[in-house]
């Protein structure tokens, strides 16, 4: 079907024809033309952000909570640039979301002209790919190819630029069927003559541990399905990333919880101890190997990743296998099964049996009290009153994040969001308008730190306009307890700048933008005030004052190998040594 | 914390130190990537060598197909292996490239560079510079009374070798076009 019309009114059909129910976006002088031909339908739904970080934020959220891409749409200029850490964050996570901008008209491009930006020139390294449309002709054509380039192979961000005059002007609207066949088609399946050296490897190891990631929630619910049927069979345990939370689920036998920096003790001795480590979509992030030269030293090592370039980028491999996850598993499986599910049992019950011993380490314990509120224990109240319910969470970035991470349990993929490569503050207020979005009748929890949440807090004025309930549960240490946390182990004990001064009173300010503000400071007072934020029908700001000075553990330290961690506060003195300083 | 029961010692499996299997040693690869002729695209290059930390030593781009809109780029580079595999998926896994040759590794290639040399002098200087070029085969494609411009096609270790000579007969300016290279024999990139 092809037809004539503007530029402006092609961006809204294309978006329609692939299926576009939301838009998360802020208008401007460059996208009027847009803006209003958003006004005269009513099959998608924008939703005004208060900030272009927060759209892009929230269409993070959208995206990682559906598997759908999500959609952000800005003006030019300061528009474009305010959504620049957004898509940086999307980049580094492998989140689909397509940013439509704004753009001064082409006769005008290099004048310097009023909220010109080079956006094609600021977002090409943060970008999967993006363009800048100069012909109405192509602007169809050129959305259709944003959308399979952003959710083919390894997902990513990608940015359209789209001058004024070209929205104004008509052109030839061509459906998606009618778009230009992209040369981009990232290979899906995976090498069979590897997966069978995997399977092979699978049959002998004595000492095995799957590795999982990101790459296995973005492959979709299949993937996670089948991997939950693989690991079942065979009998392996298996970790995962921050990124990969949820596609195991938390309560299934042979969970070891999540690996990597502020990862469990069994999880990170498991994957320093194993002889053959199978990662399925993780990339061997530093957060995750600690000191190279000692990761995983008597392991094989096999490596399933749709990105080429994730293969042997920083740690060698001995079977790597560009693929989709999902792909793979099923031929891993089928292999598997058709050589006879062979694996050695002998071995692998000695294995759990070390693994055993390292869970008796209890690695999550901490010192509860009766008088403040441990944040490790709001998180463990957390979880058992809404484990039950149809829950989404996102995170902001620090020692709450991590904390979450280890105390909240997952049971689904796209269930948890959270910022994992950038570690981006201020992310989890947005993601989670964008979570509550897709999922209105959900219960949708942000888990803040009280100086993240500052960062992007003026969306809380979103939640309200659209009636989205989110619950904002920040654990306000009045510090940047990660900084705060860095400073006392690395840096003598000297604070600087990491405390959160002149904090606001965050139920008036809840009050102040029309939503529910709740405190709580003692421990007493902690379920009831849970439930009262979960009943409240509306978006709540929970403020929980929690204990300053709690550390986060266990602790890979920087620059260490996995068996070096730290447990507790006892063990941490002169753990980190020069070198490990240098590394963040 | 309690001790590891893990036995030290390394498996020549595992690779955990960046620089066992991966060696240290550094190579020069020459790469042909074709790429769709759109603009932005030598920026995107050039963005991920400077943004990643890879060497550029030299570089050319000219479309070669019209039609089509593809361009050529042909990029010297050097880096470990590991380093040049990582340069080949990165450009690899860019929308508008199309395909990544390894010249060096794929067999046999020519290459070839094309400079430009001013020479200025006077006496015995001139003549040496103007038989040397003759024996490089450098045509002259300018020249004044105290200058010439040579015009030398070659690998670039024989325009380096031209460029050695000519420094002490007064080499005054050089440009250089950068490496063009194709495989040797019938197939094509
Ligand atoms: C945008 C941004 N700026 C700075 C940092 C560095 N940083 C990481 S954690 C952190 C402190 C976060 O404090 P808070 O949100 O209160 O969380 P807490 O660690 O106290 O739980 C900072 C400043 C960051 N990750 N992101
Ligand atoms: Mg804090």
């Amino acid at each position: 079907m092809t037809r004539a019309m503007t530029g402006a009114k092609m961006v809204v059909q294309a978006l329609k024809d692939q299926g576009v129910d939301t838009v998360f976006g802020y208008p401007g002088g460059a996208v009027l033309p847009i803006y209003d031909e958003i006004f005269q339908q009513n099959d998608i739904r924008h939703i005004l952000v208060r900030h272009e970080q927060g759209a892009a934020h929230a269409a993070e959220g959208y995206a990682r909570s559906t598997g759908k891409p999500g959609v952000v749409l800005v003006t030019s200029g300061p528009g474009a640039t305010n959504a620049v850490t957004g898509i940086t964050d999307a980049l580094m996570d492998s989140i689909p979301i397509i940013v439509l901008s704004g753009q001064v008209p082409t006769f005008m491009i290099g004048t310097d002209g009023f909220q010109e930006a080079d956006t094609v020139g600021i977002t090409r390294p943060c970008t999967k790919h993006n363009w800048l449309v100069k012909d109405t002709e192509r602007l169809a054509d050129t959305i259709h190819q944003a959308f399979h380039v952003a959710t083919s192979g390894r997902p990513g961000p990608v940015l359209v630029d789209i001058p004024k005059d070209v929205q104004f002007a008509t052109g030839t609207y061509a459906a998606p069927e009618a778009a230009r066949t992209s040369h981009y088609q990232p290979r899906v399946k995976g090498d069979i003559d590897a997966i069978t050296r995997l399977v092979e490897m699978m049959e002998t190891a004595e000492r095995p541990v799957f590795y999982t990631g990101g790459g296995v929630i973005n492959a979709g619910p299949g993937a996670s399905q089948l991997l939950r049927e693989l690991v079942d069979a065979s009998g392996f345990p298996i970790t995962s990333t921050l990124m990969g939370l949820g596609a195991y689920p938390a309560s299934g036998g042979n969970w070891l919880g999540m690996l990597g920096m502020h990862g469990l003790y069994e999880a990170n001795l498991a994957m320093h101890g194993c002889d053959l480590m199978i990662n399925l979509g993780a990339r061997f992030d530093d957060r995750i190997t600690g000191r190279i030269a000692d990761f995983a030293p008597h392991s094989r090592k096999v490596h399933v990743d749709i990105d080429p370039s994730s293969l042997n980028k920083v740690v060698h491999t001995d079977v790597p296998i560009v693929g989709d996850v999902g792909h793979v598993l099923e031929d891993v499986l089928r292999v598997w099964k058709s050589r006879g599910r062979k694996i050695n049992r002998e071995a692998l019950s000695r294995w759990w049996a070390q693994i055993e011993e390292w869970r008796k380490v209890d690695c999550l314990k901490f010192a509860p009290s009766a008088r403040t509120i441990k944040p490790q224990h709001a998180l463990q109240r957390l979880e058992a009153l809404t484990r039950d319910r149809d829950r989404f969470i996102t995170t902001e970035v620090g020692q709450h994040q991590m904390w979450a991470a280890q105390y909240l349990g997952f049971e689904a993929p796209n269930r948890w969001m959270t910022s994992g490569g950038l570690g981006t503050m201020g992310y989890g207020m947005p993601a989670s308008v964008g979570v509550q979005v897709a999922h209105p009748d959900s219960l949708v929890i942000n888990v803040a730190g009280e100086a993240s949440w500052l960062m992007n807090m003026q969306e809380l004025g979103t939640a309200v306009q659209y009636r989205l309930p989110v619950k904002q549960f920040i654990l306000n240490n009045e510090r940047l307890g990660m900084v705060r946390q860095w400073q006392e182990l690395l840096h003598g004990e000297r604070y600087s700048q990491s405390w959160s001064e002149a904090l606001p009173d965050f139920v008036k300010l809840a009050e102040a933008f029309g939503a529910k503000g709740l405190t709580v400071s003692d421990p007493a007072d902690l379920d009831d005030a849970i439930m009262e934020m979960i009943d409240h029908d509306g978006p709540v700001v929970f403020d929980c004052l929690v204990e300053k000075h709690e550390n986060c553990f266990p602790m890979i330290p920087s620059g260490e190998p996995h068996n070096r961690m730290i447990l507790s506060e006892d063990t941490t003195s002169d753990t980190i040594g020069a070198s490990g300083a240098v590394l963040v | 914390m309690t001790a590891l029961n893990i036995k030290k010692g390394s498996s020549k499996h595992s690779a955990y130190d960046l620089r066992t299997p991966f060696s240290d040693h550094e190579e020069t690869h020459t790469l042909a990537v074709l790429v769709d002729n759109e603009s932005g695209v030598l920026a995107r290059v050039i963005g991920l060598f400077s943004g990643r930390g890879y060497n550029i030593d030299s570089l050319t781009v000219a479309e070669v197909d019209h039609e089509g809109h593809r361009s050529r780029i042909t990029i010297v580079t050097t880096g470990t292996p590991q380093v040049i595999n990582q340069i080949k998926a990165q450009l690899g896994r860019m929308v508008p490239v199309h395909d990544v040759h390894d010249l060096t590794a794929e067999g046999a290639s020519v290459e070839r560079e094309l400079a430009l040399f001013k020479v200025a002098g006077k006496g015995e200087a001139r003549v040496e510079a103007l038989r040397l070029a003759d024996i490089f085969r450098a045509n002259v494609v300018d020249s004044t009374l105290e200058s010439f411009v040579f015009e030398i096609t070659g690998t670039p270790q024989k325009i380096d070798a031209f460029a050695e000579l000519m420094y002490p007969l007064g080499l005054i300016e050089l440009a250089r076009t950068g490496v063009a290279a194709l495989a040797r024999g019938g197939g094509g990139a």
